[in-house]
């Protein structure tokens, strides 16, 4: 047992901590939300010379072969920064399920791609009717004589306008009807039929819905050999969940220490904020939650290869706290912040706004605890 | 990283499931799960204590020079939790976990050589004379007073909240030697004799229906100046160090999971009527249980700290309060749990000599009376609102 970081993940904080704090500020992100595309491509490519991209893919693919953990190091040090690119939809999410279910021809077409930055993915799966449940899905792939024929709408697709190929999932249809089975199909963003319409993403970076009308695809664009991917699906969303939760402790913990610095600068009734007992408690809450979060985060990211079951309650476990703690620290900074906490003119706001992002995304608090319930049931 | 345990770790656990399952008697078992209040009986306590010692295991957190097994920071994690998971009885952490590491880091040789053995060997039971009818959080302005005649002390005054103090023969004090210009100064640290002449003891009853704490009465009470640990008036110091040590072992989750299974088990019981059932009921503890893997996390996070000799800087108060509030949400969960038969007081204690048949099934009694003693966590050892101070101070800088 012990949670003390390596030397290499020492290195990786630091390198991650510095590069955020000398490339990501203020202007940097306003001009950001702004931006058509929502991110800089010169810093993607950044991302690639300094490794990140290739972190967790495995070596045989010209990656690093680095973990969950890991991932949560770079994770928590772009939370800080409040970092827009879309590093979750291609390498957390996409690169992650084409290694999990592609062969070896899909995976060798893309990984080394994704690791050198000249690749971009996003993963399609949540519907409407669905809400958080990731087992409904109606979106249709239909054998046809040349390969498949998709038909569907997804929604909150991450990053799904700047992605070079989206991975949608879709219950495989054969010669006999609909199989019971959900498979993951790569549609490249030029496919005709294929409808992206793109969103500002609250809290930074940006999001589509899709239309899939009568999408035609070759053979090989089904990843794999059509064996039911819902278990894959719900592995890379844990996987997902924690790496979001790492960037949710980074997010919480700059809005703790700004607003601690707000807290004794701040003076009303001739003395800072900070000499009142109130205010003092209400901070010592704050960073208390900001550890809890940290501590399920690391936690979630260390049971992330852990067997479905154990490994999917830590995902919820910890989505379900952090979601919860961020809510406080986000609502809390605002409200110590007083009035201009509810300004554009601050970054409190920036930050708490992907704070309820970060709940949002893949279901709350409410839907996790009554997963973690319902597995723990099963267990 | 690495959060499983290694092969030496895990021989280590093996040893000390070994060494429960042969000395955990089912008596003790029994007791200890109807025990409502914090601290086992003294006969259940020191039973385990003594098969504790008689295996070298007497004292986990003391220097070997002293008894101590010399665990590292993992082996002291892997013991308190196969501890709870096992249901071993409480000993006596007023000796072995408060007053032993003072008498350790400040007491002269003699007080080493004639009190350390028997706390180990649970020859002596002690409780702590800290808190004062007029002093509560505001510990230093304490008012019992000391006054020096020859070789003596003469002491007088009232201290409360005193746990066992009907079952200790010893007792630890911070009494007023002198008035400083502060009034942490002037304190000093002794250890009194309970059957000293002009002691008396008051039991209190607590709102779950238990008599654990007292009010200690001194009425021109003669304790040797030998008796002193350390220095005179240096006894705040002394105090400060020991509450560090009450605050944080830093291992509590294993035993908040105990008490979360004990809840679950009786949610998934048709006793319940399958309070299970109830999706609010599920997700609540769901809730409780991450909490509890959070403060877990914690305290690994902490431990591993410990073992490359890092200073975990001042969580000590952060395992205090989230210990204490989410031993609350489970004893409240419990009340829940068992619904209408929440209504059904057994006054009679122990409940595991109880000599009729109870209103409502065995593995229930306890479930109010510990949701109500269980108001107390949030308040003993520094409250909430102490912890709170002391975390904007030493994290924050506020």
């Amino acid at each position: 047992m012990d949670l003390n970081l390596s030397d290499e993940q020492k290195l990786l904080r630091e390198s991650a901590e510095r590069f955020v704090a000398g490339s990501y500020n203020a202007d940097h992100r306003r001009k950001m939300a702004n931006d058509p595309l929502g991110f800089s491509p010169a810093v993607w490519k950044q991302f690639a010379e300094l490794g990140w991209l290739a972190l967790p893919i495995p070596e045989e693919f010209d990656g690093l072969g680095g973990g969950a953990v890991e991932i949560g190091i770079l994770m928590e040090a772009f939370g800080r920064g409040l970092v827009s690119e879309p590093y979750v939809a291609t390498v957390v999410l996409g690169a992650a399920l084409v290694d999990r279910c592609g062969s070896k021809e899909q995976k060798q077409a893309r990984l080394p791609k994704v690791a050198d930055g000249t690749l971009k993915l996003a993963f399609a799966h949540s519907e409407r009717a669905a809400r958080f449940d990731l087992a409904k899905v109606a979106t249709s792939a239909t054998k046809t004589a040349q390969g498949w024929r998709l038909s569907g709408s997804k929604i909150a697709v991450l990053d799904g306008h700047a992605a070079d190929e989206i991975i949608v999932s879709a219950l495989i249809h054969d010669h006999h009807g609909p199989s019971g089975r959900i498979g993951l199909f790569v549609v490249p963003a030029t496919a005709p039929g294929l409808a992206i319409s793109d969103y500002a993403r609250l809290g930074g970076g940006r999001a589509c819905n899709i239309e899939l009308s009568d999408v035609h695809l070759p053979e090989d664009a089904l990843l794999g050999d059509g064996h039911d991917v819902l278990p894959a699906i719900e592995w890379a969303v844990d996987r997902a969940m924690a790496a979001l939760g790492a960037e949710a402790v980074g997010i919480m913990q700059t809005l703790l220490d700004t607003t601690l610095d707000y807290t004794k600068i701040r003076k009303q009734f001739g003395r800072p904020l900070s000499a009142n007992q109130v205010i003092r408690h209400r901070l010592a809450d704050m960073a208390m939650q900001v550890d809890e979060a940290r501590s399920m985060a690391l936690r979630a990211a260390l049971k992330a290869d852990s067997p479905p079951t154990e490994r999917a309650r830590a995902a919820s476990g910890a989505k379900a706290k952090i979601g919860k703690c961020a809510r406080f620290v986000g609502e809390q900074s605002i409200q110590l912040h007083g009035g201009m906490g509810v300004t554009e003119e601050l970054e409190v706001g920036a930050y708490f706004k992907r704070l309820v992002a970060f709940d949002t995304l893949f279901g709350g608090s409410a839907h996790h605890y009554a997963r973690h319930a319902e597995l723990g049931r099963k267990a | 990283m690495d959060l499983n345990f290694n092969a030496e770790e895990r021989a280590f656990q093996s040893e000390v499931r070994g060494f429960i399952a042969k000395n955990l008697t089912e008596e003790m078992k029994r007791a200890t799960a109807l025990t409502p209040s914090v601290f086992s009986d003294p006969d259940i306590g020191m039973a385990w204590q003594r098969a504790l010692h008689a295996n070298g295991w007497g004292a986990p957190g003391w220097p070997v020079e002293h008894g101590g097994p010399a665990w590292t920071p993992a082996q002291r994690w892997i013991f308190e939790t196969e501890c709870a998971r096992a249901g071993v009885p409480n000993v006596n952490v007023m000796g072995v976990k408060m007053v032993g590491p003072v008498i350790i880091g400040f007491g002269s040789p003699e007080q080493k050589n004639f009190y350390l053995p028997r706390i180990l060997s649970g020859e002596d039971y002690w409780c702590q004379g800290y808190s004062e009818p007029g002093s509560g959080s505001d510990l230093s302005s304490l008012k019992t007073r000391a006054v020096r005649d020859g070789d003596d002390y003469i002491i007088n005054g009232t201290k409360i909240w005193t746990t066992h103090a009907h079952h200790a023969n010893r007792m630890f004090a911070l009494v007023r030697t002198s008035d400083g210009p502060r009034q942490q100064d002037g304190i000093s640290f002794i250890l009194i004799d309970m059957k000293t002449p002009g002691i008396t003891t008051r039991p209190i009853l607590t709102i779950g229906g238990d008599h654990e704490v007292n009010q200690v009465f001194f009425d021109d009470v003669r304790v040797p100046v030998a008796n002193r640990v350390g220095e005179e008036g240096k006894g705040w110091t002394y105090g400060k160090y020991l509450l560090e040590f009450e605050r944080g072992s830093g291992i509590a989750s294993a035993k908040l999971r105990e008490g979360l299974k004990a809840i679950s088990d009786l949610a998934e019981s048709d006793l319940t009527g399958r309070a299970i059932d109830s999706p609010d009921i599920a997700s609540r503890i769901s809730e409780v249980e991450v909490d509890i893997d959070a403060l877990e996390m914690t305290e690994l996070r902490v431990l591993s700290a410990l073992q490359t000799g890092q200073n975990p800087g001042a969580v000590s108060s952060i395992l205090k309060l989230r210990n204490s509030e989410i031993r609350q949400a489970v004893t409240r969960l419990g009340v829940d749990v068992i619904g209408h038969d929440a209504l059904a007081v057994e006054p009679m204690r122990p409940l595991y000599k109880l000599n009729h048949e109870p209103a409502i099934p065995e593995e229930m009694l306890t479930v109010v009376p510990e949701y109500l003693n269980g108001r107390a966590y949030t308040i003993f050892g520094g409250t909430s609102e102490i912890q709170r101070d002391i975390i904007a101070k030493m994290m924050l800088g506020i």
